[in-house]
């Protein structure tokens, strides 16, 4: 067995390790710790990367050297150890670029437990990409709950901690859902790998007496993932979580958490359920219905806000319709499109986050666009970065989010005459909408005025500056480099099943 | 479907508290019992899961007089299942109440709706 195999289930292990440790650090080790922690584990995933684009094939990791049925185990393919690379990179990122509100937001002596909070999230994204085992997916998945609702409510104030206890409300009745699904899809199967649940459920014949079960299964599954990652009905959560939470917090929560719940739902479609039963199931049109709706309502909700965090959440949602448009097409392209909008909305909604945290810095803390007004020109950077965040989410060429919205259009395309129609009309539409609110929000931050927040002499901090300038290149590496990208999602996809 | 009904009267007594738990969950304003569907809720997923493992006549799945053979035994992963369910709930119960407390200390009620309308003013 290759060293490199060993990496990721080593990578977990460290990242629970170092919340151990990190829990009797002072706050400013326990960074120290978490940041080369997850730049180490960031240059361990794309050896294993790189080990896999090589050998062309993805390996199972067993843990505890127990075979097939009775153990636990990793599979680790091209796509897999992608995401685990780009997860770090955005953690890694965001943590950076908010490290000074961090330690504003957060009481002293309660700092080191921030940082263990976020080792504990990343051992959780880790797990649930990697993991072979579906219970195992759904124990990180609630590890990943806890972590994700100490990040909203450490910053103890009364919005967060209200915002705290419903997005745990949310989230708990999504997990109840998931682990009824798993309880009775080990009855149906006798499994909890994927791999051997996915032999079980090919048997189950049409029109047998186990039909029904399934479709619980695969129902109960997909709502509960669904309102873990937001989808529209189910987003009532996001904009408080997102808007109220420290921003590193919330540029990790709606970049990596959601996703990461998107993630486990394609790895279900292919590795435990199998793209044609669900498709024969139609869950797939369930998904795309809801999703083309959270794309226009994602974006009308956003329209009325004046706050820059919540306009950011609520466009969050109508990102995540689009993930899950590609998702209910039901074709390769449109999982494909998804698994890149994943990346590219990653990406950008993480630096607007980030960005919007720079530019309230320098409008006296306030979050409305009234005080805004000119913040561009008072915090250059931070600007520029909220500047490339819209234009990508808009989808201006060059840019990532136009390069994804391609690839939903050719995939949308090339889907069924009815899904063709209604995607291509959403999409354009919901296009517009961005714009609308995402133009007048870049207008606003450029419109000079109140000249009262200027503070002289004001500068970024230097690791908020290199993180901005590290986010605008990786917007425009997946604008423009696409094609290895969408490769290696082709391979990966294919490793997948 | 009658018939069906009575052999898994078990798991449809699961579904229904199941279902008993989520609501309480989803609709009720009172964080504690909020808590308490929750609770109902897993609960309802462990008899499910004990009665889905259960074999008549089985004994627990420790090897006993030496017998050897699967057919005496109940199926251990469902007992398994359930011990780890039951550490995550407990874990997250105590984590929802201690978020209750603190909401609780700061606006003295524990209706979720009067909190957040609280936690508005609070701005203003």
């Amino acid at each position: 067995m290759h060293l490199i195999q060993n990496f990721p289930f080593i990578s977990i292990i460290l990242c629970l390790a170092s919340g151990v440790v990190s829990s009797v650090l002072s706050g400013k080790n326990a960074k120290r710790l978490c940041i080369s922690l997850v730049s180490l584990l960031g240059i361990l995933n794309s050896m294993v990367l790189f080990y896999v684009w090589k050998t062309k094939e993805s390996y199972t990791f067993m843990m505890g050297h127990f075979p097939a049925p009775w153990g636990n185990e990793l599979r680790i393919g091209v796509l897999e150890s992608l995401m685990a690379v780009f997860f770090c990179a955005i953690m890694l990122l965001s943590l950076c670029g908010g490290m000074k509100r961090i330690f504003k937001d957060v009481e002293e002596e309660k700092t080191n437990l921030y940082f263990v909070m976020i080792d504990l999230m990343l051992s959780s994204l880790l797990a649930i990409i990697y993991t072979n085992d579906l219970f195992t997916a759904y124990v990180f998945v609630e590890i990943n709950t806890i972590a994700a609702c100490a990040l909203i409510m450490i910053r103890n104030n009364g919005h967060s901690l209200v915002a705290a206890a419903k997005y745990m409300i949310m989230s708990l009745l999504g997990s109840g859902l998931i682990l009824m699904a798993l309880s009775m899809l080990y009855d149906l199967s006798g499994h909890l790998l994927m791999s051997n649940i996915k032999e079980a459920v090919a048997q189950i014949l049409p029109g047998s007496q186990y039909e029904i079960p399934l479709t619980v299964v695969i129902a109960l599954l997909c709502v509960g993932l669904a309102i873990k990652s937001a989808l529209f009905p189910f987003h009532s959560w996001l904009p408080d979580a997102y808007g109220f939470s420290t921003p590193s917090s919330s540029a990790i929560l709606s970049s990596l958490v959601s996703k990461a719940y998107i993630f486990l739902l394609i790895k279900i479609f292919y590795r435990v359920i199998g793209m044609d039963v669900m498709i024969d199931h139609k869950i797939t049109n369930a998904l795309f219905f809801f999703a083309v709706i959270g794309m226009l309502m994602g974006s009308l909700s956003a329209i009325k806000e004046h706050d820059i965090r919540r306009l950011i959440a609520f466009s969050s949602v109508a990102q995540i319709g689009y993930i899950y448009m590609g998702i209910g097409l039901g074709t390769k392209a449109g999982m494909m499109a998804a698994l890149f909008h994943i990346l590219s909305h990653a990406a950008s909604k993480s630096m607007l986050f980030i960005a919007a945290s720079g530019l309230s810095e320098v409008s006296g803390n306030s979050k409305d666009f009234t005080d805004l007004k000119g913040s561009g020109y008072r915090n250059k950077i931070a600007g520029i970065g909220f500047t490339v965040g819209a234009l990508s989410m808009v989808g201006i060429p060059l840019f990532a989010g136009f390069t994804s919205k391609v690839y939903f259009a050719e995939a949308a395309v090339n889907a069924s005459t009815s899904k063709m129609a209604i995607g291509m009309v959403i999409l354009a539409i919901s296009t517009i909408l961005n714009a609308v609110y995402f133009i007048r929000a870049v207008i606003s931050i450029y419109t000079p005025r109140n000249e009262h927040f200027i503070v002289p002499g004001y500068k970024p901090a230097v690791t908020f500056s290199v993180a901005m300038v590290f986010f605008i290149v990786l917007n425009f590496v997946l604008g423009i480099f696409s094609n290895p990208i969408m490769d290696a999602i082709e391979v990966g996809l294919k490793m997948f099943a | 479907m009658g018939g069906n009904l009575l052999t898994n009267f078990y798991e449809a007594v699961a579904v229904i508290l199941f279902g008993i738990g989520f609501t309480t969950l989803l609709l009720h304003r009172n964080m504690i019992k909020k808590i308490l569907g929750f609770n109902i809720m897993d609960t309802a997923i462990y008899l499910f899961l004990a009665v889905k493992g259960y074999i008549t006549g089985g004994m627990a799945p420790i090897l006993t007089n030496g017998v050897e053979e699967q057919a005496y035994y109940i199926n251990p992963v469902p007992s398994g299942l359930v011990l780890t369910g039951i550490v995550v709930s407990v874990s997250v119960t105590a984590l929802m109440l201690a978020l209750t407390i603190r909401l609780y200390r700061r606006y003295h009620t524990l209706d979720i709706d009067k909190m957040s309308m609280l936690a508005k003013k609070e701005d203003l």
